[in-house]
């Protein structure tokens, strides 16, 4: 008797945990109905912004000055990077999603394509920031992202080891082989090659992915990134068949550990690996990439930035936190304090330059080109790797690198 | 039975109706609140849905009858939740074409392509502009480049007028409020979709402010047509029209994403089977997602069996020290255990090649056939271990006199095995052995960890690797790269459920048929 008493009550409680949990589950989350009708309440306007969990704490001042000047209040959700995007896209048109997303410049395609972001209207704004940065929040002519900051590859070198820069790669190779380490020269590559890292090298042969149109956009029907057999043939010497530079074996934690522990000379690598270098004790300097061929080695670009929500219910406040607040100087370089990666407004990034580290990177990414974001490029990257790691594990160059362009032609063409 | 029925409302004390009730009452406001948000929402099917719920949970823990459904009711209610809603949900998008570029509906890719057409005047000024309301309408108050006021509303093209200035910027008209930027917050998809005509002739573009502070002249590349549902690319003259297909299709047959979810039947079936570039690696990956269920579960349940035999012996000493060293696998988190196995079994560095093999260079995890070989290996050290535990409770389970009796009628340890442990063994263990595939059959944990489903075939079409499950292949579908294709990946789903669905039948008659033996 007393169990049925007990079960009675257990199974109501449950019921309601259970009834809960599937409304939150498969409508909205309480929380997200709150924004939508904040409008409504009009006293206060809340704008949610998902930032990187990693550079959440350096966006928590902004949006507190923010909301002390305009009564806005900015609340700053950290999330995991790897799941970001694809969470906005999910969320952003059933209203519970955020008003501002911050991304990658890269996301622009997909996002658009989605249509889940808004144009944004930088003004006369538009020509303080630096031009890399302008061009790669740019998709299709029209501007959708708030660029805030700005990382590209750059060589960092171990100053105790080698004391000057590398001429060029063959220079750094020597100098590092001099030095009497056991690694002259680290890139992060990995089973699957890694082409993001061997980019600047594949430019110094003046092979770039994608041709661009009259506009300057990239153009996706001039894939010119069969030029590249010269880089190839080269990237086949360095590879196990030829000098052994440049390996798959080399994961990004291996090369970290091996120029941190001091067994490398070179490493090159982004902003993000700065830190862990200078905490290890080694005395870091930052270079421009050298280049082996007859171009300057040209790195990628990645513009860090904010997006609106196309169906965001706050999209003036929105437009008013990003143009207005976030893309002026002084916020830049508080972001800039706090995060440490390149401002992307010309004036902010000139105040921070006295850092040595900081103006290796912006030196070394004076020549950097946006990573193409057009959809295109996601063909591309199914099959660049691959075959450049079939090649420095001794592939034919020639050939791998026809059949590369071919794969990456017929999959354009096939989309 | 009568006594069972009117027990409780004899029993039934004050206190427990008190808190039937409280509960009951909660759960029902929950319910009704719930409901409520959701027809606001416009969500009407799930707050039927909740309320129906509600009134038959009240009914059946109000109602005297109904024992059995009491104790039914909370886990029918997770079954629904968490099964047959996401079984459900899966089936729905395998008939959909939700995928990069239609994940909006139609109204929503409508507003996004709008939005995305809205193309400022190349070198046309920037104007600081106050927004100001006569008679709930909108208007903007817009200081020209030349020092001059003008006012416009969306009916009314700008016009000059007399204005207060206050810093050289128009802030406020007669017969019109000036509304300060607070103001706007609580009407801002109003003052973001106002656009104010420059002139009576439309071409002319028109003016918006997308902060609230600053305008700009806008033209729009398309417009869209709601009576015949086209949109008309304003330069070329080009009509879009509805493709059928979840977006707007020119008329070369070119079409402009963002497009819209749509059922699209059983296209997304068809692709699986008849794609070239799908069809070749579903052949082999369907192949190696059965061989790898198959193998895994053969040599998991043979070690785990040898062991448990071998350790299930009394002349062996130190037994219960030898068992615990063999959980222990069992014991470590099966990530960890996969992560780890990943980075013993690298080329170069990893510990198997360095230090066990003393510096050899066998490519362990990037050779197509060492690469099996490997994920097979590391999912038996990861799984015999609970065969073994299965295995030494199902062979002490078996009764000690039919092994002595087998004994006197002198049988040998192979035929004892053979013809006796085994058979009485495969009983009780054969539900596991299939519940032990049917895991394999989607193991996404080993082989995402392990190898990442790599080597890559660099010859198939799609980002596929020699090590891939059907599952691992479903993730890449959906989940990787930049053209996502939920709906393909659903259709997958639905055949890997098929499958392993069939081949649990299959298996479950047979064990039958082994209990009849018996």
């Amino acid at each position: 008797m007393h169990m049925t008493k007990k079960s009675i009550a257990a199974g109501a409680l449950l019921a309601v945990a259970v009834l809960t949990a599937g409304c939150s589950n498969s409508t909205t989350t309480p929380a997200a109905s709150d924004t939508s009708s904040a409008p409504e309440t009009n006293a206060t306007s809340t704008l949610t912004v998902w930032v990187d969990a990693e550079r959440a704490d350096a966006l928590a001042q902004a949006a507190t000055d923010y909301e002390a000047q305009t009564g806005i209040a900015v609340d700053i959700v950290a999330r995991d990077n790897s799941t970001l995007k694809d969470d906005f896209i999910q969320q952003a048109s059933s209203g519970s999603g955020p008003d501002i997303a911050m991304g990658a410049h890269d996301w622009l395609g997909e996002l658009t394509t989605n249509g889940v972001i808004a144009p944004l209207e930088l003004g006369d704004k538009a020509s303080d920031f630096l031009p890399v940065a302008l061009d790669a929040s740019t998709y299709d002519g029209i501007v959708y992202e708030l660029p805030y900051a700005v990382e590209n590859l750059a060589m960092l070198r171990n100053a105790d080891l080698v004391a000057e820069p590398a001429a060029n790669f063959d220079d750094m190779i020597a100098k590092g082989t001099a030095a009497g380490v056991e690694f002259p020269f680290v890139v992060e590559q990995g089973e699957n090659g890694n082409p993001y890292h061997l980019y600047p090298f594949q430019t110094a042969f003046g092979a770039p992915v994608f041709g661009r149109d009259a506009a300057g956009s990239y153009d996706p029907t001039q894939l010119t990134l069969g030029d590249g057999t010269a880089f190839a043939q080269w990237l086949y010497g360095q590879g196990s068949k030829g000098a052994n530079t440049i390996s798959t074996e080399i994961t990004g934690d291996i090369a970290k550990e091996k120029f941190t522990t001091g067994q490398a000379a070179f490493w090159l690598t982004g902003p993000w690996n700065v830190k862990a270098a200078v905490d290890a004790g080694i005395n870091v300097a930052v270079d421009a990439i050298p280049s082996p061929g007859s171009e300057p080695a040209q790195p990628f670009a990645g513009v860090k930035g904010f997006f609106v929500n196309q169906y965001s219910d706050n999209k003036v406040a929105a437009n008013d936190f990003l143009v207005n607040y976030l893309g002026t100087v002084d916020v830049q370089v508080a972001l800039f304090e706090s995060g440490g990666v390149l401002p992307a407004l010309t004036a902010a990034a000139d105040a921070v330059s006295s850092d040595p580290i900081i103006a290796g990177f912006k030196a070394a990414g004076m020549d950097a080109v946006p990573m193409p974001a057009i959809p295109a490029m996601g063909r591309v990257w199914e099959f660049w790797g691959i075959a450049e790691a079939s090649i420095i594990n001794g592939a034919d160059p020639d050939a791998t690198w026809a059949q590369l362009t071919a794969d990456v032609q017929s999959a354009i063409d096939g989309s | 039975m009568t006594d069972l029925r009117s027990a409780p409302t004899r029993s039934t004390g004050m206190g427990t109706l008190v808190a039937k009730i409280t509960v009951l009452g909660g759960l029902d406001a929950l319910a009704v609140f719930l409901g409520a948000v959701l027809v606001s929402r416009g969500d009407y099917v799930i707050a039927a849905l909740v309320v129906v719920g509600a009134i038959v949970l009240t009914v059946i823990y109000l109602s005297e009858r109904l024992l059995p459904a009491k104790y039914m009711a909370p886990g029918l209610v997770f079954l629904a939740i968490f099964q047959v809603f996401v079984i459900g949900y899966t089936v729905y998008i395998a008939f959909t074409n939700y995928s990069t570029g239609h994940i909006l509906t139609q109204d929503q890719a409508v507003e996004a392509l709008l939005s995305q057409s809205q193309r400022r005047l190349p070198d046309s000024p920037s104007y600081s502009v106050t927004v100001v309301e006569s008679n709930s309408q909108l208007g903007l108050l817009v200081t020209a480049p030349d020092g001059t006021a003008l006012l416009g509303t969306a009916d009314s093209p700008l016009r000059p007028v007399d204005a207060t200035f206050q810093d050289g910027q128009a802030v406020a008209v007669e017969g019109y409020t000036s509304l300060r930027f607070a103001d706007l917050l609580g009407r801002q998809d109003e003052v973001f979709s106002l656009a104010v005509p420059l002139a009576d002739d439309a071409s002319a573009g028109s003016l918006r402010t997308l902060d609230g502070r600053t305008a700009y002249q806008y033209t729009s590349k398309l417009s869209f047509d709601p009576a015949s549902e086209t949109l008309t690319d304003t330069e070329t003259g080009e009509v879009y029209v509805d493709g059928g297909e979840g977006a707007f299709v020119g008329e070369d047959g070119t079409e402009i994403l963002p497009g819209w979810q749509v059922n699209v039947g059983l296209d997304n079936f068809t692709r699986a089977v008849s794609e070239p570039s799908i069809r070749g690696p579903l052949v082999y990956v369907t192949a190696w997602t059965i061989a790898f269920a198959a193998l895994s579960v053969g040599i998991i349940f043979a070690l785990g069996l040898l062991m448990a035999l071998l350790f299930n012996d009394p002349s062996m000493r130190g037994r219960t020290a030898y068992r615990i060293v063999m959980v222990l696998p069992y014991a470590f988190p099966a990530f960890l255990g996969a992560m780890v196995w990943s980075g013993m079994l690298s080329q170069s560095f990893g510990f198997i090649n360095q230090v066990v093999l003393g510096g050899a260079s066998i490519p362990w995890l990037t050779d197509p056939t060492l690469a099996k070989i490997s994920v097979l290996m590391v999912n038996l050290w990861l799984g015999f271990p609970y065969m073994f535990l299965v295995a030494t409770g199902a062979l002490q389970a078996i009764p000690g006199e039919v092994r002595e009796a087998a004994r006197v009628d002198g049988t040998s340890r192979w035929q004892m095995l053979r013809h006796i442990e085994l058979p009485l063994l495969l009983i009780s263990m054969a539900p596991i052995l299939i519940a032990t595939f049917a895991f394999n059959f989607n193991n996404f944990n080993v082989i995402y960890l392990v190898t990442g489903g790599g080597p890559r075939d660099t010859g198939a079409g799609i980002p596929v690797g020699q090590t891939d499950i059907l599952i691992s292949l479903v993730y890449k579908v959906a989940f990787t790269g930049q053209n996502r294709d939920y709906g393909l990946a659903s259709a997958f789903s639905i055949i890997i459920f098929i499958v392993v669905a069939a081949i649990s039948v299959i298996s479950f008659r047979r064990t039958k048929t082994l209990e009849e033996i018996s």
